[in-house]
């Protein structure tokens, strides 16, 4: 199937969204455009130091500041002893310390709350929050994690005797999997017809920065206390909230109203969330908490973060035979939701495409005194991608190859489907050569390559690299016997509900909660087909626990994966019901009985009820069978038997100019397999935007901490998020293998774009330079940081940057995200 | 307290306000215009872009007592009499919004852009909207909405001009 044919049914259909008509007109309710009458507002005073003793609070000043209800300390509020949650313990000793609500005795990052005001206005707590006094007593950060595991290193807990959360080690030699890694890297070191290369990358520490700031109201007026938040996971944060705070389960309902933006960043059970149910139940008031940009940089948890070691081993001819991945990842001060697991998810995603007949995957989680860090769009797999496509061009540059035919050589072929691979999943589908072969040509692949040997062999000052990177993902989290075996604290199912009203409309009820990716149009045109009514009179239902009772939310691409075929098999009860009336009322047999485009006819007669006068005689209720309930609505869970694999081929064509440094991408192929297309509008929209973010890791973001541990690009003046002026329009285009392992055969496509970009970039980049000597540019890849890997190469010694200039605002480009300051070196 | 007289959406107000409340909050907080939002402290997104009279503005760097006598379009007052402006509808055809939290801003700073070059190419766009940062859309189909609402506004295209003006104070 490809998108460019125009469907009969909605399946297909690039449908505009249905949810833009609010949005487009300022018709929308985000969590800080709620508040109820008499709501309070919460500050939160929080520390300046990264690591630091607290010696005391003194609030007088701030308690008599006009509007003020309060000033609490975590003591005051009785909330000492609680800590928020992770459910991810990776491994049975993995070291877990107590994240509290507020810092006690001591903080462990810089932006950790202490204190909270609640005042009648938000600008009244904030002017009372500058009043509170701390008295602190300075300790050593933990900044660098090779250091923080070295003997006698500063603990950031010291109850834990050590700033290791844990090691968790996959080996497919001792799973039964695939071979013994070490035995191929000693093989082929003993081998001349083999090569063993090895690098160190690094994953730079992000910022997931989604455009609506976190905000969340908790009114505890009436039987349940109603909380809204800004949140991707209204469900998971219902049951969380029980578990920190012991308010009974039943006692909450929690509404993600509209939500601007997650990208992981979402995923989270909020210290302030706690602090407002705490506040509200405490203040018999509804409380409201909104964070402005800086506090959310700052605070709100980060992504990547990561040293990876890697080793890969290949015979001459360019068979790869081993793999080995050493990494370690920044957990940041504390554990966050899922923290800990985010680099374990890019464990099964390192062999790629590839058959790689050996596999060890080795990752130590390390505490520092800094923002903790947990999902952000694609969660372990952008990593591992990373590593791995990077690891492959520098193969194919050691092996003199070309870096596309080396993949190829050991990509599964798609004849060999289904694949189990060195780590044990069961890849369904997928079809590298066509993905490749459509890349190819719609970015004149050997036309490129000419011109890049063209430009090299006259020296062009403007030097072209090509960037591949051939990614594959994990999508649809998860079946949850897998979730299970990993420990991890929850299942991966979802749940749907359908009801047929009586004037023939259709609600559905979904688990999966949107915040921004078009459910609701996606998932009308889903029931549309299956129950053959109109998109129009689909109405999807979300994001309230109250009337969505069920659910585990938006992350992992799982949305259409796994809550899409749940609304499918709630669909197919429907029609059973739907069926078995219609059979009574028609005064024929079930079995002769057919459903086609929403009518229910007698096979050879021209007898037959719409779904929508079933519906109505459901309601009616004056005839229908003995043994059925009056009603055609149903509910569904679905709990997938294997994750979702999409791929795709991404080519960049990256021009570097060697005088100064700066990188311009000046095109952007990718071809993308995510298995059926539900509406091609919101797959294209999808792919644009994880592109952008993929890019903007390699080119422009950073999180950057000074030797204090301070965050020192903590606005949005300073932490460079691509404006449309930085990017170029994109080249895209999809191809589809359906999955086998679900009825609608799809995959996934909400973090494609981000998993596949970084690589190809960062291999552009390099491409383009290599011949001059450079080995490597770290992330982001700026101009003062290619400039100074060209000359390094060149053997010129380069002008060290005074430490109090940076260079003025001319694009992105010339600002070194990574040290606004300049470098000194 | 300082007072403050203007006109948002067509409607006629009077405000006693702190002299350092925002024109943002007093569209927020005083008037209940919730359609416009604050996305940064830093004058760096744009998600609180309005116009005060006829240009856009970031409504973070405005302080309420500045638009004093002055005529403010919000999004909440851009349609008229039920019929979208060209650059709303766009968006919706073009796909050019995701979350919709920068769409706001984004749809008042592209019809001010639009007002002084009704005609911009693809780079012209993308330099236009540089203050309004979007994290969802990768601004491609963004670029295509503004592009496509310039067809639209094009006289003789089907879009009645009045209702394509990009002027302030609403209906």
């Amino acid at each position: 199937m490809t998108t460019t044919a125009e469907p009969t049914t909605e399946l297909g259909k690039a449908r505009t969204r249905k949810e833009d008509a609010r949005l487009i007109t300022g018709r929308t309710r985000y969590t800080d455009s709620i508040t109820p009458h008499g709501t309070l507002h919460m500050h939160v005073v929080r520390s300046p130091l990264a690591h630091a003793r607290i010696n005391g609070v003194d609030k007088s000043a701030a308690e008599a500041a006009p509007g003020v209800v309060g000033v609490y300390t975590a003591a005051d509020l009785g909330v000492d002893a609680v800590g928020l949650p992770c459910a991810w313990p990776i491994t049975p000793d993995m070291k877990s310390p107590q994240r509290p609500l507020l810092a006690t005795s001591t903080v462990h990052f810089a932006g950790e709350g202490v204190a909270v005001v609640v005042a009648r206005t938000a600008a009244e707590a904030r002017d009372a929050g500058d009043l509170v006094e701390i008295d602190y007593d300075p300790l050593e950060p933990v900044l660098d994690m090779e250091a923080a595991l070295a003997d006698g290193a500063t603990l950031v807990h010291p109850d834990l005797g050590t700033n290791e959360n844990a090691t968790w080690v996959f080996d497919s030699g001792a799973a039964g999997t695939g071979g013994s890694v070490d035995e191929a890297i000693s093989a082929a070191e003993a081998d001349p017809d083999s090569v063993v290369v090895r690098r160190r990358f690094r994953q730079q520490r992000l910022i997931p920065a989604f455009m609506e700031p976190r905000s969340c109201v908790v009114d505890p007026t009436g039987e349940q206390i109603t909380v809204w938040s800004a949140t991707q996971i209204p469900h998971i944060l219902r049951t969380m909230t029980t578990v920190t705070l012991g308010v009974p389960e039943a006692k909450l309902r929690v509404i993600a109203p509209d939500v601007g933006g997650g990208f992981g960043g979402k995923i989270g059970v909020l210290p302030e969330e706690m602090l407002c149910v705490a506040l509200a139940q405490r203040l018999h008031k509804p409380v409201k908490w909104t964070e402005t940009r800086s506090e959310s940089l700052l605070a709100a948890h980060h992504g990547r973060d990561q040293i990876q070691d890697i080793t890969i081993t290949a015979k001459r001819d360019g068979t790869v035979t081993g793999l080995d991945v050493h990494l370690l990842a920044d957990m940041g001060a504390y554990l966050g939701l899922v923290g800990p697991g985010v680099p374990i998810l890019g464990a099964f995603m390192f062999n790629a495409i590839y058959k790689i007949p050996a596999l060890k995957f080795t990752c130590t989680n390390v505490f520092t005194t800094k923002t903790l860090t947990d999902a952000y769009r694609g969660a372990g797999r952008p990593e591992a991608t990373f590593a791995i496509e990077r690891i492959m061009d520098e193969l194919a540059a050691e092996l003199g190859r070309d870096p596309l035919e080396l993949r190829e050589q050991n990509w599964i072929t798609h004849e060999e489907f289904p694949f189990t691979t060195v780590v044990g999943l069961t890849y369904d589908s997928g079809n590298y050569e066509q993905a490749t072969q459509q890349a190819k040509q719609k970015f004149d692949y050997d036309a490129l390559r000419r011109e890049q040997a063209e430009r090299r062999a006259r020296g062009d000052k403007v030097q072209l690299g090509i960037g591949i990177s051939t990614f594959t993902e994990m999508c649809g989290l998860a079946p949850s016997r897998v979730l299970g075996s990993l420990a991890y604290g929850a299942g991966g199912w979802e749940a749907a509900s359908i009801r047929m009203l009586a004037t023939g409309k259709v609600e559905v009820i979904t688990g999966a909660s949107p915040h921004g990716q078009g459910h609701e149009t996606a998932f009308s045109q889903i029931v549309a087909d299956q129950l053959g009514v109109p998109f129009e009179d689909v109405e999807i239902l979300h994001g309230d626990t109250q009337s969505s009772p069920k659910g585990l939310d938006t992350y992992g691409s799982r949305s259409l994966a796994v809550g899409g075929i749940a609304i499918v098999k709630a669909a197919e009860k429907v029609v059973a019901k739907a069926k078995k009336l219609a059979a009574h009322l028609l005064e024929a047999s079930e079995d002769d009985i057919e459903f086609n485009a929403g009518q229910f006819t007698v096979r050879g007669t021209d007898k037959g009820k719409a779904i929508q006068e079933l519906a109505f005689a459901a309601f009616m209720a004056h005839d229908y069978p003995e043994d059925m309930e009056p009603s055609l609505d149903a509910d569904a869970v679905y709990d997938p038997e294997n994750f979702s694999f999409p791929h795709g081929t991404h080519l960049a064509a990256i021009e570097v100019d060697t005088e100064t440094g700066k990188v311009n991408l000046r095109n952007y192929v990718c071809v993308d397999d995510i298995g059926t297309v539900v509406n091609p509008l919101i797959v294209e929209g999808q792919v644009h935007g994880g592109l952008a973010q993929g890019i903007a890791q390699a080119l422009y973001e950073e999180a950057n901490y000074d030797d204090q541990g301070t965050l020192v690009n903590g606005t949005f003046v300073d932490y460079t998020l691509p404006s449309a002026a930085d990017l170029p329009s994109f080249d895209t285009a999809v191809v589809s293998t359906p999955a086998t392992s679900n009825p609608l055969g799809v995959k996934g496509v909400g973090e494609a774009g981000t998993i596949a970009s970084t690589p190809a970039i960062v291999n552009g980049v390099l491409d383009a330079i290599r011949h001059l000597g450079v080995a490597d540019v770290e992330m982001p890849t700026t101009s003062q940081r290619v400039w100074r890997a060209i000359q390094e190469a060149q053997g010129r010694s380069t002008q060290e940057t005074p430490v109090d200039t940076h260079s003025p605002g001319a694009g992105l480009g010339s600002i070194d995200p990574n040290n606004p300051q300049g470098e000194v070196q | 307290m300082a007072q403050v007289r203007v006109t948002v959406d067509g409607v006629n107000y009077a405000d006693d306000v702190e002299p350092r409340m925002l024109l943002v909050q007093y569209l927020r907080e005083k008037l209940g215009k919730t359609g416009t939002l604050i996305g940064c402290d830093t004058s760096n997104c744009g998600a609180c872009t309005v116009h005060l009279n006829g240009r856009s503005v970031k409504s973070c760097s405005v302080l309420a007592v500045q638009a004093d006598g002055g005529e403010v379009l919000t999004i909440e007052g851009l349609a008229r009499d039920g019929e979208l402006h060209p650059v709303q509808k766009a968006f919706n055809e073009c796909h050019g919004l995701q979350c919709g939290y920068c769409t706001p801003g984004m749809i008042m700073a592209a019809v001010d852009l639009l007002g002084d070059n009704p005609d911009p190419d693809e780079n012209e766009v993308r330099e236009g909207i540089e203050g309004n940062l979007c994290r969802c859309t990768g601004y491609q189909n963004i670029v295509r909405s503004v592009q496509r609402a310039a067809q639209m506004m094009k006289p003789g295209s089907a879009v009645p001009a009045e209702s394509a003006a990009p002027v302030a104070g609403g209906n």
